[in-house]
């Protein structure tokens, strides 16, 4: 067996993860998705895990091209099972464990892409990526510039990403804005389970490189999911009428495949009064406080990022002129972070509609904290309450 | 080790009559087949261990190849003189080093791919890519000028062993398809301190991969010397480190290169696994114009390497072997003049990159913020033309 250098490690953080579901999207939130009432037969319920694991198998089976491979992803199924049984159903030609070298491994894929191949790539823990960021930044995301558009790069890395799993220390990091600041990279996380499918299986099908952050508190969420529904779906290419029966109004988010070439964010929950702009793991956040806040009476729209790049400037700047207000929610830590590149753009395109300046409710600027303290660190939904308080609702 | 590497490195050991521990290590002496003074050697004088001893390539191969290395030279000459002349940057010149070029290009089929580094220009050139598309990279006009797939060379690399990795990954992929393909990727002495050089060479012999590395040795890093990057008895000893076979070789040397890098595309494509090939050569100009070899080395070490020149060596041996005349020669320098009147002519044309292009291959399709960033330069750029 390939062992990690940290199995004991890993086995926490994994176990965390398992928890925080059963405790409800983690720190007592609610579930990000409401169960579907249109649904005849209601499936069963499918973790985040299964549906990726299950848009792993479907990418397989779709294309020869596609290979699974890193550390752990073969025998074992991955650290967060979501590559189990592939290596049995498929062969260790398509899916394969790695010497544990995260460098290797992506600059491997590099060569397996420029020879017609379509590399899926798992870093076993966001701090673990570090080591390929060279490969990612000077190769994965530069290849087709440099070469003028001759050498494609169909990668996706797969990354488990984010805390609130009381994770030990370099296994919880929101590293999504080293990528996001790198030009070539797209950068998606989803939110709900449906999104892991279908955003997964796009990314897959992308002839430029995404690094496909996988929230790992919501690993263990469940849905009530069809996923064969969702496989036709796909692959028949339909946008779907409602692909995530839990939302409204997600034109631009509909369709998977739009939503990586040109950006696709969802509205997840519609409200009048001001707009919560999140994603991944902070998506279960602001819903939670959203239906806080409407007990209050207060009426929050939620904007679900999916795609930090591209970024999907037309959805969130439609939701902020309606409401005027909006704080943007994630839990990196804030200084020179996505959720500032958000309030930023924000403010470019909306000033003239807004009431009050953007806030940002962000982890601290401190490395990601032990975990007795990251609660303190993560954004709540009491601190999001607070940031919509200080939204000037007085003239 | 599984057991079907050990099997394949045993089979190849055997077919040399030696164990696979004296086939993984590489011989006591560097292979050398022609002295620094163009004189053939003997295989008394050679004094090759067994399974270290090899055959001189056929005459053609050699006539061939040593075309390439006068074209190489020229090659490096030229551009050197169009970086004086304010045509260009900066060129790394591979100065010396043209016998190493040449041989890691000519080894290789045609569905073979080289993985090259921002020094082996004449090495991408001799595998047949255009020279004025070799040289764009360093007359700025973009990063790249050619099509990889065209000539399976990759684009040249200047993050040091990163392509490596690259070289590993094209092989595992042909060999998921069942294709024979042979890569090889190369690098200097500084870049097996870099920490992909490890991953790439443990990579490919742990998935057995069709690869040989071809580190040119050239006492520099820069200006750092070997003593400074290792202390291991030589680079090529790292090989058995990684369960594969190493060899050391005079890297002025052409007909010792061919022979080694042969044999090794031979064995690695009927799967013996990798192999690691270090040459043993030397820079004979600055590390680019921008650096000053003065402060690093001396003079006497420099003539010490001028007299094994790669170029005269081979022309001395072939001339007293009796393979190439006066006429044949003249037809060689003819035609590296000839490239080298292209390549000023190419050099020296005036172009105009296209200032959009900049937003074209960052993806597939441009994303709605290029397309306005492109929009904006666009509209720049009429403001300035009004």
């Amino acid at each position: 067996m390939n062992t990690t250098q940290d199995t004991g490690d890993v086995q926490v953080a994994v176990d965390a993860a398992r928890e925080s579901s059963t405790r409800a999207g983690g720190a007592g939130i609610p579930q990000a998705r409401p169960e579907s009432p249109a649904t005849p037969v209601p499936p069963g319920p499918v973790t985040m895990a299964k549906a990726l694991n299950a848009a792993l198998a479907d990418a397989l089976a779709a294309d020869a091209g596609v290979v699974v491979f890193g550390e752990d992803v073969g025998t074992l199924g991955g650290v967060f099972r979501v590559t189990d049984g592939l290596a049995a159903r498929f062969g260790a030609d398509r899916c394969f464990d790695t010497p544990l070298a995260e460098s290797g491994i992506a600059g491997m894929s590099v060569g397996m892409a420029i020879n017609g191949m379509r590399p899926v790539i798992e870093m076993q823990f966001d701090a673990f990526a570090y080591p390929a960021f060279e490969q990612i930044a000077s190769h994965i995301a530069k290849m087709r510039n440099r070469t003028r558009g001759a050498l494609a790069m169909p990668i996706v890395i797969r990354i488990p990403y984010a805390g609130g799993i009381g994770g030990v220390e370099h296994h919880c990091d929101s590293s999504e804005a080293y990528y996001a600041h790198t030009p070539g990279l797209k950068v998606v996380t989803p939110a709900t389970v449906t999104d892991a499918y279908l955003l997964l299986r796009a990314a897959i099908d992308s002839d430029d490189p995404v690094v496909f952050l996988e929230p790992k508190k919501l690993y263990f969420a469940k849905d009530r999911v069809d996923l064969d529904a969702l496989r036709a779906q796909y692959e028949s290419g339909a946008t779907g009428e409602e692909p995530d029966a839990g939302r409204s109004g997600a034109v631009a988010g509909a369709d998977p495949r739009a939503a990586l070439e040109s950006g696709g964010a969802a509205v997840a929950r519609t409200g009048t009064d001001a707009t919560l702009i999140a994603y991944g793991p902070s998506v279960p956040t602001a819903l939670a406080a959203a239906a806080a806040a409407a007990e209050e009476g207060r009426s929050l729209e939620v904007v679900d990022v999916r795609t930090i790049v591209p970024f999907d400037d037309a959805t969130v700047t439609e939701s902020v002129r309606k409401t005027g207000r909006a704080v943007v929610i994630s839990e990196e830590t804030g200084f020179a972070s996505v959720a500032a590149e958000i309030a930023a753009r924000v403010q470019e395109r909306c000033f003239h509609w807004l009431a009050t300046p953007v806030l940002r409710v962000t982890g601290f600027d401190i490395p990601y904290p032990a975990p007795k303290l990251e609660h303190h660190f993560l954004p709540s939904v009491d601190r999001i309450l607070d940031a919509v308080d200080d939204l000037q609702w007085e003239d | 080790m599984s057991d079907d590497v050990r099997t394949d490195i045993a089979e190849a050991a055997r077919s040399f009559g030696i164990t696979p521990e004296d086939y993984m290590l590489p011989a006591r002496h560097l292979i050398r087949i022609v002295d620094q003074d163009g004189k053939a050697l003997s295989a008394e004088e050679q004094d090759a261990e067994p399974g270290h001893d090899y055959p001189v390539p056929a005459d053609e191969d050699l006539l061939e190849a040593y075309r390439r290395l006068v074209a190489g030279r020229r090659i490096n000459d030229q551009n050197s003189a169009l970086v004086r002349q304010g045509r260009m940057a900066v060129y790394p010149s591979s100065h010396g080093q043209e016998a190493c070029q040449v041989a890691a290009a000519v080894c290789l089929a045609e569905g073979d791919w080289l993985f090259p580094t921002y020094r082996d220009t004449v090495a991408v050139i001799s595998r047949g890519v255009d020279p004025v598309e070799a040289m764009t990279i360093f007359r700025g006009d973009w990063h790249g000028g050619f099509d990889p797939h065209r000539h399976r060379v990759s684009i040249q690399s200047t993050p040091l062993t990163t392509q490596l990795l690259h070289a590993v990954g094209v092989a595992h992929a042909a060999r998921l398809r069942g294709e024979d393909t042979v890569v090889v990727a190369l690098c200097g002495d500084g870049a097996t301190s870099e920490g992909d050089f490890h991953e790439a060479l443990n990579f490919a012999a742990v998935f057995h991969l069709p690869v040989i590395f071809f580190v040119q040795n050239n006492q520099y890093a820069i200006s750092v010397p070997l003593a400074r990057q290792t202390v291991a008895p030589s680079l090529a000893h790292k090989a058995v480190g990684y369960g594969m076979a190493g060899e050391r070789v005079d890297g002025n040397d052409l007909v010792a290169l061919l022979a080694v890098l042969e044999r090794g595309v031979r064995l690695v494509r009927g799967g013996a696994g990798p192999l690691l090939v270090e040459a043993h050569t030397y820079r004979i100009q600055a590390h680019t114009n921008a650096d000053d070899a003065t402060r690093y080395r001396e003079d006497a070490e420099v003539q010490e390497w001028l007299a094994r020149d790669p170029v005269k060596r081979m022309r001395t041996y072939l001339t007293d072997r009796g393979l190439l005349s006066d006429e044949l020669q003249s037809r060689y320098e003819q035609e590296a003049e000839e490239i080298a009147a292209a390549l000023r002519e190419g050099m020296n044309r005036e172009t105009t990159p296209d200032p959009q292009e900049l937003f074209a291959h960052v993806y597939t399709v441009p994303t709605p913020q290029l397309a306005e960033q492109s929009a904006q330069l666009a509209e720049e750029l009429s403001r300035e033309e009004a």
